[in-house]
């Protein structure tokens, strides 16, 4: 087996006088769950399209399974692909949807049948044989449109936002499943999606794209904690930036002047003193307190407003004209309206080092 | 009134169709009967209908049957079993007429095809140049293209300026299959446009996806989905061209024979309108099967479609 299911060497992909992909490099492991994230018209789909055979690149070469596709056409490559749309043959029946890649490669008959039974199991929808694809809801059409393509057992499944038509309760119950199901077949799954939390809870790897370029590859955990510049931290969850200049740079650490007051976080790459930069620092990383705490980065704030929203509390504090978000998580029941501090009035902002990222731009 | 057309949903649809029932009524049931009632009717001696009622006219038809099982080689392997004047002429004028079918859908395919993937706003230019011919009468075209079939016509002129020998071409079967074909072009590629348009290209992306090469995505595919411009295409183009009098006349110069032109002609230079009657419902009886049997045959994928 190759090293990588599919790889992508610096792959740009140019309409007309718009560069839909932008010197793309990535690779994708056997049996990985990676997901293309970014927002809309970043090039997810065109580079999605290119795996799958749809779309040639202008420069730069595709591998899957080691072996470089060129000109190979999408019926000869070994990657299936759940369309956003479904893509469901409307005059087949779901079996037949199903059957059609497995006739196409002249699977037999009884083998067809027995494949088809299976893997509607699979899906959990094996009493809908012989329905047609109008006769289902949209859940329902994205099972078949995934059963499709899983029976063909490809080394790849690529899936475009599969889960973007279906409403946000099935939308959760599906992500899990999808993810269940990856693992229990073991086939490399190529997802798109524009949902952060999406592609956050589901997937090994994550490629952030942002117009045309990959930003950065990572797992879940280094996308969010150690984003690789100020668009990924800005993509990926909540953030707040607090613009200044790198004033030190002390191994892994920086110092940062905004505003006159210094703050101390981890530096960024490209992080040299006198360079133009933003603090990082998430919203659920920041601590109110009532008194200064020992912390380098502890600033006295005016509180400007309150939010209670269940799980957490949101407010907004003021340091100076810039507006930050705090987010204290109600671990223990806070009835008492006097808990919390009151719109007006002042606190000290306080977090440790390590919660900070300092970034350029 | 009012109050039962807005309890009763039969009611309100036979309210709706009633306008049209009644145009029916008056432009096809009425001379159909008028026609049917002629076709048992005897002929007088300057062959208009006039009583006695008679079932001679059918029974002309039937009579000229004659069981006579025949095997020849000629162009091709052919049995038959049966001969007579009439059935060899409906028997050949379905074979043209289906022939011309295929032909003006070949023709068409591409042309409503390259139509449906133009960018929006020329879509609509195209159907319009489609159109375009009907602004000229029919007969004022088949004229045109009689005269460029001519011997010293455009086309034979152009031949010889080329130094390449000029062709026997108006007055021939050819011709008239030309002119078949000209004339109900537009008639097979609206529908078929009409299909196209609507055909999600996802789905050959899909079919190709699963390993469909182009013929198979194409046959097992697009041509399910486009199935009802496809039918509608076929019978608008059948039905016209087995029935054609003007172009057989103009262009087959009365050497090539239709079931239409001979029907057409018990009415003019034979002066015979009960058999003409009795021909044209036979006639008409044969071609409304084929056709019904045929919307069956494609009413599988068609009732997924609607
Ligand atoms: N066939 C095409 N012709 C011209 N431009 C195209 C074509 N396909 C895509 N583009 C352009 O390429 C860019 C990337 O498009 P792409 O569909 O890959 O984006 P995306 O990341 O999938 O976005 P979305 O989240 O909205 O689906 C866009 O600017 C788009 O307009
Ligand atoms: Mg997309």
């Amino acid at each position: 087996m190759a090293e990588y299911a599919v790889e992508l060497r610096d792959v740009t992909k140019v309409f007309g006088d718009v560069v839909a992909v932008d010197h793309v490099s990535m690779a994708v492991r056997p049996g990985e769950f990676f997901a293309m994230l970014g927002p809309s018209g970043c090039g997810k789909t065109t580079s999605l399209r290119m795996i799958a055979g749809f779309e040639r690149p202008t420069s730069g070469e595709i591998y899957i399974d080691g072996k470089p596709m060129g000109n190979t056409p999408p019926f000869r490559r070994n990657v299936n692909t759940v369309f956003q749309s479904y893509a469901l043959f409307p005059h087949l029946t779901v079996e037949q949807n199903i059957s059609f890649g497995l006739e196409m490669k002249g699977v037999p008959r009884d083998e067809i049948k027995r494949r088809v039974r299976e893997v509607l199991e699979l899906v959990r929808l094996p009493q809908m044989a012989n329905r047609y694809p109008r006769q289902m809801s949209g859940g329902q059409q994205q099972r078949v449109a995934l059963a499709r393509a899983l029976v063909n057992r490809p080394k790849v499944l690529l899936l475009d936002e599969p889960l973007g038509a279906l409403d946000a309760k099935l939308r959760k119950e599906m992500q899990i499943e999808l993810k269940n199901l990856q693992r229990e077949v073991g086939i490399t799954f190529i997802f798109v999606t524009h949902d952060q939390e999406e592609a956050l809870t589901m997937s090994d790897r994550i490629a952030v794209f942002s117009k045309g370029r990959v930003l950065q590859i990572g797992t879940p955990l280094e996308i969010y904690e150690r984003p690789a510049n100020r668009f990924v931290a800005d993509f990926i969850g909540e953030t707040n930036f607090l613009d200044g200049v790198v004033k030190e740079v002390n191994g892994e650490m920086a110092v940062i002047e905004v505003n006159g007051r210094r703050f101390v976080g981890r530096a960024g790459e490209g992080v040299r003193p006198g360079v133009r930069a933003s603090l990082s620092v998430r919203p659920e990383k920041l601590q109110l307190l009532d008194q200064p705490s020992g912390s380098p980065n502890c600033y006295e704030v005016t509180v400007s407003s309150i939010a209670y929203v269940g799980s957490d509390t949101r407010v907004i504090v003021r340091l100076g004209d810039q507006m930050i978000d705090v987010w204290e998580q109600n671990s223990i029941s806070t009835l008492d309206p006097n808990y919390f501090f009151g719109p007006g009035e002042q606190a000290w902002l306080s977090f440790p080092p390590e919660n900070g990222l300092i970034l350029v731009d | 009134m009012m109050q039962a057309l807005r309890e009763h949903p039969s009611l309100r649809v036979a309210a709706l169709m009633a306008p049209g029932a009644f145009w029916l009524l008056l432009f096809f049931l009425a001379p159909l009967t008028i026609m049917g009632v002629i076709s048992f009717l005897s002929r007088d001696a300057q062959g208009f209908p006039t009583p006695p009622y008679t079932l001679e006219n059918y029974l002309t038809i039937v009579r000229d049957i004659r069981f006579a099982p025949s095997l020849s080689f000629e162009g091709g392997l052919h049995v038959r079993l049966f001969e007579g004047l009439y059935l060899d002429l409906l028997w050949r004028s379905i074979w043209l007429s289906l022939l011309s079918t295929l032909l003006t859908l070949l023709l068409a395919f591409p042309v409503a095809l390259f139509m449906a993937q133009l960018p929006r706003r020329y879509r609509n230019l195209a159907l319009f140049a489609v159109m375009i011919p009907f602004w000229t009468n029919f007969l004022v075209r088949t004229y045109a293209l009689q005269f460029m079939l001519r011997a010293n016509g455009p086309i034979n002129t152009l031949l010889r300026a080329l130094g390449l020998p000029p062709l026997e071409l108006i007055f021939t079967p050819t011709a008239v299959m030309i002119g078949l074909v000209y004339g109900n072009l537009p008639f097979m590629i609206l529908p078929l446009y009409t299909s196209l348009e609507k055909f999600d290209w996802t789905m050959m992306e899909a079919a190709h996806d699963l390993g469909a090469d182009t013929w198979r995505a194409f046959t097992r595919v697009m041509l399910p989905l486009i199935s009802p411009g496809l039918v509608a295409g076929s019978i608008l183009t059948f039905v016209p061209a087995i029935g054609s009098y003007i172009t057989v006349d103009l262009m087959g110069g009365g050497r090539t024979n239709l079931i239409g032109y001979s029907i057409a002609q018990q009415f003019s230079a034979s002066v015979n309108w009960p058999f003409g009657s009795a021909l044209a419902l036979v006639m008409m009886v044969i071609v409304t099967i084929a056709a019904v049997l045929y919307f069956r045959s494609a009413r599988g994928t068609q009732r997924v479609l609607i």
